[in-house]
């Protein structure tokens, strides 16, 4: 394909003299249409293929099996609830045309926010949030206003991320602390019954549905077959339903080494030990639930692949991962059982280990010092 | 020091809150609503007026080596002294403040006033010194206050503003994160961001 004419335009656009202040957009949009031309000179360095613009877009390719599926689910628990006979295919155009809006908000208002920063502070603009932007719509409710969206995206930039001096700096992933503030700051749409399934094609009108989550957590019996939730034809928040579509998902982001594995797998042994320890204790119905379900069910598996691994939030080091991770599965399991005010652990315990980790890999670190200092005065 | 910066330099480069990071506590504690943010503020500015230009006017008969606890005296007294004044004037108010009106003692801005000011100056820059102080405490109270109960409550002062706008009809609705503490904390962090980037030579 010639792509000279659009090369061409890049170069009769380039902002010069007054306009000069906008040289980061301008970056920003020519490095996302061509590969830059300037590369290092001098000295050695390793080259390598893998900058943060393909990484990223790698985690946006392994995030559309979710996506779509999600999309269908979104149309396939409103026709369940109202009783509508659906072809499968206007199921997954009606939670298209529902998740269109909350996609497009995400990526306006936290562009927006991004370019202004990037801008004022002449910094180039990020790809980071090229994945935050998709990642924040997919795990809420269905029915979220968009004017509160849009407030958790500005929160969740400012405060998570450009506080701190932009990508790579924040210690919190920037879609949970999006999903945070909407839980704190708007409880009654983020959590309940009247949240998940959508009435029509607009609005924030909602049909009563319990996730399994919610079901679990105030007693009721579970409706929903291990195999319903493995599939994630569920209510839920849009997205993170179908284990089966995350699994794809995992499966590039392994392959391509984008995600840690040790995160990854750490997080479900650590999930599934305190799965097994509720399991032997057995004080009610909820610790006797078998250990697997918990990672079908609620946020789990999707915070476990996309979340947890963030590599700018995770711990460092090799030793560190494995405590993190297993430490987030413990804890998101142990808040789901042991607190009846909040139903889904994941999201905070997934905050809350983004908080340790550093301190995790400082601890490491100090060991491995304090290690190879005896072996040496040995 | 000329005795206006006295009064000045608290509200810009000496801000208790903002530079000096004292008095955090009560800060967050209290400024949910905008009428106890108020009355904290008047009753802290009370005490550490009061209490540096008592201690300002003891200054020479202290005994060093007991100073704190003389310190802790005149504070503890007036704080219970303004401590009876709100249970008497304003219930409701004293009621919602509850233990930490008698934490004003332990306020660092009292302490850290009477401690690096009043013990070594005369009582007339104490007074203006504990005034500016009080202030520059006062006016992030207030601030923090107006925010907090405006987006978390939807109310100023009790006068239920967003309803007579009209606002809930439209789908708006209060936050429920403003009136928790940690939504104050991220507030006073946004107002240091601000500052410091308004006043360069205090950046690190």
């Amino acid at each position: 394909m010639n792509l000279k004419w659009l090369e061409d335009w890049f170069e009769k656009i380039e902002p010069k003299g007054k306009w000069s202040w906008l040289g980061s957009t301008y970056e920003a949009f020519h490095t996302f249409a061509f590969t830059p031309k300037t590369v290092t000179k001098r000295g050695s360095h390793i080259r390598d293929a893998v900058d943060m613009k393909r990484s990223i877009i790698i985690v946006v390719i392994a995030l559309i099996p979710a996506l779509l599926f999600g999309m269908w689910n979104i149309g396939h628990q409103t026709a369940i609830s109202t009783g509508a006979d659906w072809h499968w295919f206007y199921m997954w155009w009606f939670g298209f045309l529902r998740m269109l809006p909350m996609i497009a908000v995400s990526y306006i208002v936290g562009l927006f926010i991004e370019f202004a920063f990037a801008q004022y502070r002449g910094h180039e603009v990020n790809e980071g949030f090229l994945a935050t932007g998709l990642l924040i719509p997919m795990i809420v409710p269905v029915t979220t206003p968009l004017w509160q969206l849009a407030l958790a995206v500005a929160f969740a930039v400012i405060i998570g991320k450009e506080v701190f001096g932009g990508s790579g700096m924040n210690f919190l992933n920037p879609a949970l602390v999006a999903r945070a503030f909407l839980f704190f700051a708007y409880p009654t749409h983020m959590s309940g019954d009247k949240v998940w399934i959508a009435n029509d094609l607009w609005g924030s009108d909602a049909i009563a549905g319990a996730t399994p989550m919610g079901q679990l957590a105030t007693g009721t019996h579970l409706s929903a077959s291990a195999l319903d939730m493995l599939i994630g034809t569920i209510p839920g928040s849009t997205c993170e339903t179908s284990v089966i579509a995350i699994a794809l998902g995992a499966i590039l982001l392994l392959m391509t080494g984008i995600a840690s594995w040790r995160i990854m797998l750490s997080v479900f042994l650590g999930g599934g030990a305190m799965g097994l320890l509720f399991n032997a204790i057995g004080y009610n119905d909820y610790m006797q639930l078998p250990f697997y379900y918990h990672f079908l069910m609620g946020g789990f598996a999707f915070g476990a692949v996309f979340m947890a691994t963030d590599p700018v939030t995770a711990a460092q080091t090799n030793t560190g991962k494995w405590i993190y991770g297993l430490l987030i599965g413990a804890f998101a399991v142990l808040l789901r059982v042991c607190n009846p005010a909040y139903p889904e652990g994941m999201m905070l315990s997934i905050l809350f280990m983004n908080c340790m980790a550093p301190l995790i890999d400082h601890c490491v670190v100090a060991a491995n010092i304090k290690r190879r200092e005896r072996r040496a005065l040995k | 020091m000329k005795n206006f910066d006295l009064i000045k330099l608290p509200f810009s480069k000496n801000n208790p809150i903002l530079v000096q990071v004292l008095g955090v506590c009560s800060c967050l504690a209290v400024t949910a609503q905008l009428k106890p943010a108020v009355v904290m503020a008047l009753s802290v500015t009370v005490v550490v007026v009061l209490a540096n230009l008592i201690i300002s006017l003891l200054r020479n008969t202290i005994p060093p080596r007991i100073r704190i606890i003389v310190q802790l005296v005149v504070v503890s007294t007036l704080v219970v002294l303004v401590d009876q004044v709100l249970k008497a004037y304003v219930y409701d108010v004293s009621k919602q403040l509850s233990v930490f009106v008698g934490l004003i003692i332990t306020n660092c801005i009292v302490m850290g006033r009477l401690e690096a000011f009043a013990m070594v100056q005369k009582p007339w820059p104490s007074v203006l010194d504990g005034l500016g102080n009080g202030l520059g405490y006062s006016v992030i109270l207030i601030v923090l206050g107006f925010v907090r109960e405006l987006f978390g409550s939807g109310t100023l002062w009790g006068y239920p503003v967003a309803e007579k706008l009209g606002l809930y009809s439209i789908g708006y609705e209060n936050n429920g994160l403003m009136i928790m503490p940690p939504m104050a904390l991220i507030l006073v962090g946004l107002i240091i961001w601000w500052h410091r980037s308004r006043n360069k030579d205090l950046c690190e």
